[in-house]
């Protein structure tokens, strides 16, 4: 077995001080001048990557697990090629096409039909090749009334699906796909996810980030859970997708557990420390029922007194679609100020009309007179919302039934009442 | 350096399409279309002979003085507006170059090679007024495409080398259209090089442009040009093209990180 891709003690820094520094070549001459030999010493040194190692045989799909900024997506832009380690070696063998965007290159002012080409030959098609696929990739699209319509006309969607279908066409030896799934509506991720699928089989080596972890069990047979910069685990998929999700914080855990959660950004002056999850009458809940009250309490850590801060909760499908996104902030509260110490803030929600299913929430807290963040929890802590008869039927319902309901009823009383509309061919009137 | 090379070649493609797209899409909803190509140097060529051909009374060495101006400003126009377009090829196509890989030289080159239409078009032009004119067609006709080459390989150096350094120090892009003021004086367009004091000539010579413009006025019209003149204006530009594309292939590597 051959290795399609061999990562050796792969390393990249950045430098803070580099992105800030003068890109006006003027005023890097004023610096110099002003004193010659002083160094621009850098701000910041950040390793992206540090000493990551691993092989990818032929025939492999990996999956790439791991928090926002753990160094995922400076991975896969070494192994395009987009960027280059600081120190250490990438070799890969055979033609990789990488997905790290949909619709790469596109161009508004192009028809769709011009925009196929345009990207299938960016992403390394030749043009016989486009010659050939292209009506199997309008069709996968579904645009074939639109193709000769410039893209400026479409609607995201169709943008998406049209770009999608180009990369689903590419036939290369290794195909790297960066979180693609994340944008698109359900029917659409649906859609990709078969798509990858098909791939599977050809002997194609796949390399797959995602934070889908349903997709990613269901595509890969091995994963790689990459944290601050190194690997933490590479195995079999269930158990790095277990020891992974194991460090999410549940509702109802200690404080140490938000205090030591990675991805964590902010400056810090205050803390959220825990969460949990109440019911209405102030009990404390290990999980949430659909469609019953709930009250969210926030606990937090101030070092220092704090100014006009907001509170800020987001609640997102495993998928990455956003339900709700509130903050202090939206409701038009003020909070004049935040006495140091300790304290909390709870979210009373009337009825939490979530179908169940698991969910993910991220917390922030910034400034209101100032661009300040002091804390941001990307998909720190699961929701687990358990069913409920809903409908007050004994039918089963879960996330197959969409993201939310409705108080609703549906009322039979008009079966075989006749139409109060004439059927006729005058109405344009 | 072959492997490079080959690499490139095997992605021309991409060249092609990219070209493509830029002339595509300059001339989508535009009224006039490709007229834009001939009308730049045309209005030029039509201020120039009357506040420097009448007005000034600048001598044309036997030739109208229209047809002096404009078959120089055919090539100038070309240098000048795809220089800017080379420049800042990488800046406008940053998206492409952090978000997928083929080789980054084929931006500038599919920008040197997108203005050889609008080229192609003024020179359509440029025949029309040598017919008006009834210049008699010369053997030497045929070695224009020489002077063409000439001028692709200098904007692609002198453009690689502005574009790769306008990657990380913005402001190169405002130095272009002041680069292009100047020329236009510095290069005999408007005037013949005899026009100028004997002492002057010589500096005029180190101008790649002056030996393009000249040899390709002396292909259309016959009369004498200088060799020294032109194998300078060889040198430069293959000078040039050469410290282009090493500086562009030695900072190719960090394009991604700071564009």
């Amino acid at each position: 077995m051959t290795a399609a891709i061999v990562v050796e003690d792969l390393s990249k820094r950045y430098e803070l001080g580099e992105l800030q520094r003068e890109t006006q070549l003027r005023d890097q001459l004023v610096n110099f001048l002003r004193a010659p030999f002083r160094r621009h010493a850098p701000k910041e040194i950040i390793w992206a990557l540090r000493n990551v190692s691993f092989s990818v045989e032929e025939g492999e799909v990996v999956g790439i697990i791991g928090r926002n900024g753990a160094g995922k997506s400076t991975l896969l832009k070494i192994l395009s090629k987009i960027t280059f380690p600081t120190s250490g070696r990438v070799r890969t063998r055979g033609r990789v096409a990488s997905l790290l965007e949909v619709g790469t290159g596109f161009h508004e002012e192009l028809t769709g039909r011009e925009n196929v080409f345009l990207n299938g030959s960016i992403l390394g098609m030749k043009k016989r090749e486009v010659d050939t696929k292209l009506d199997a990739i309008i069709a996968f699209a579904g645009v074939e009334r639109f193709i000769d319509t410039p893209i400026k006309r479409y609607s995201s969607g169709m943008r998406l699906r049209l770009g999608f279908a180009v990369a689903a066409h590419l036939e290369p030896d290794v195909l790297i796909v960066d979180e693609v799934l994340a944008v698109g509506d359900a029917g659409f991720q649906k859609k990709c996810i078969s798509a990858m699928q098909d791939l599977r089989g050809g002997g194609r080596t796949v390399l797959f980030v995602s934070h889908n972890m349903a997709a990613v069990e269901n595509l890969c047979s091995r994963g790689i859970w990459i944290a601050n910069g190194g690997v933490r685990l590479d195995g079999a998929t269930h158990e790095v997708i277990e020891a992974y999700m194991g460090t999410f914080s549940s509702p109802g855990s200690t404080a140490s557990d938000l205090g030591t959660a990675e991805g964590r950004r902010g400056g810090g002056e205050i803390r959220y420390a825990r969460i949990e999850f109440l019911s209405t009458e102030g009990e404390l809940q290990s999980f949430v029922r659909a469609g019953k009250g709930i009250v969210i309490r926030l606990h937090y850590r101030a070092d220092e007194p704090i100014e006009r801060p907001s509170f800020g909760l987001k609640i997102t499908t495993e998928l990455g679609t956003v339900v709700t996104d509130t903050s202090t902030w939206l409701h038009g509260l003020d909070i004049p100020r935040v006495p140091p110490g300790d304290g909390h803030v709870d979210l009373e929600i009337d009825s939490l009309n979530l179908l169940p299913g698991r969910y993910l929430t991220s917390l922030w807290i910034n400034s209101c007179v100032r661009p300040h963040l002091y804390d941001a929890l990307e998909n720190a802590v699961h929701l687990e919302v358990e069913e409920a008869p809903i409908y007050g039927s004994s039918r089963p319902i879960d996330s197959r039934y969409g993201v939310v309901f409705f108080p609703q009823r549906w009322r039979l009383e008009g079966i075989g009442a006749g139409s109060p509309i004439a059927v006729s061919s005058a109405a344009n009137g | 350096m072959s492997e490079w090379l080959s690499e490139v070649w095997r992605a021309r493609e991409i060249l092609y399409f990219l070209a493509w797209r830029d002339v595509k899409v300059r001339y989508k909803q535009a009224v006039l279309g490709l007229a834009w190509a001939v009308l730049q140097p045309l209005f030029t060529m039509l201020i120039f002979t009357f506040f420097f051909g009448r007005l000034a009374r600048i001598p044309s060495e036997g030739v109208p003085y229209p047809l002096f101006s404009y078959s120089a400003l055919v090539l100038w126009t070309y240098f000048a507006v795809t220089l800017s377009q080379v420049g800042n090829s990488l800046i406008s196509n940053s998206s492409l170059i952090t978000k997928i890989y083929f080789p980054r030289v084929l931006l500038p080159g599919a920008a040197a090679l997108g203005g050889l239409l609008d080229l192609a078009v003024s020179s359509v032009f440029l025949v029309g007024m040598l017919l008006y004119y009834r210049i008699s067609p010369r053997w030497t006709l045929l070695l224009t495409p020489i002077f063409v080459l000439q001028t692709v390989l200098l904007v692609l150096g002198v453009g690689m080398l502005l574009a790769a350094v306008n990657v990380r120090y913005r402001d190169v892009k405002y130095t272009i259209p002041f680069l292009t003021q100047i020329g236009l004086f510095v290069t005999p367009i408007i005037y013949p090089v005899t026009f100028l004091p004997t002492r002057f000539q010589g500096w005029l010579a180190l101008n790649p442009m002056t030996g393009i413009v000249d040899g390709f006025r002396a292909c259309l019209f016959g009369g004498h040009v200088d060799r020294t003149v032109l194998a300078c204006s060889w040198i430069m530009t293959l000078a040039l093209l050469l410290v282009g594309s090493l500086h562009f292939r030695s900072t190719e590597r960090v394009f991604a990180d700071i564009v």
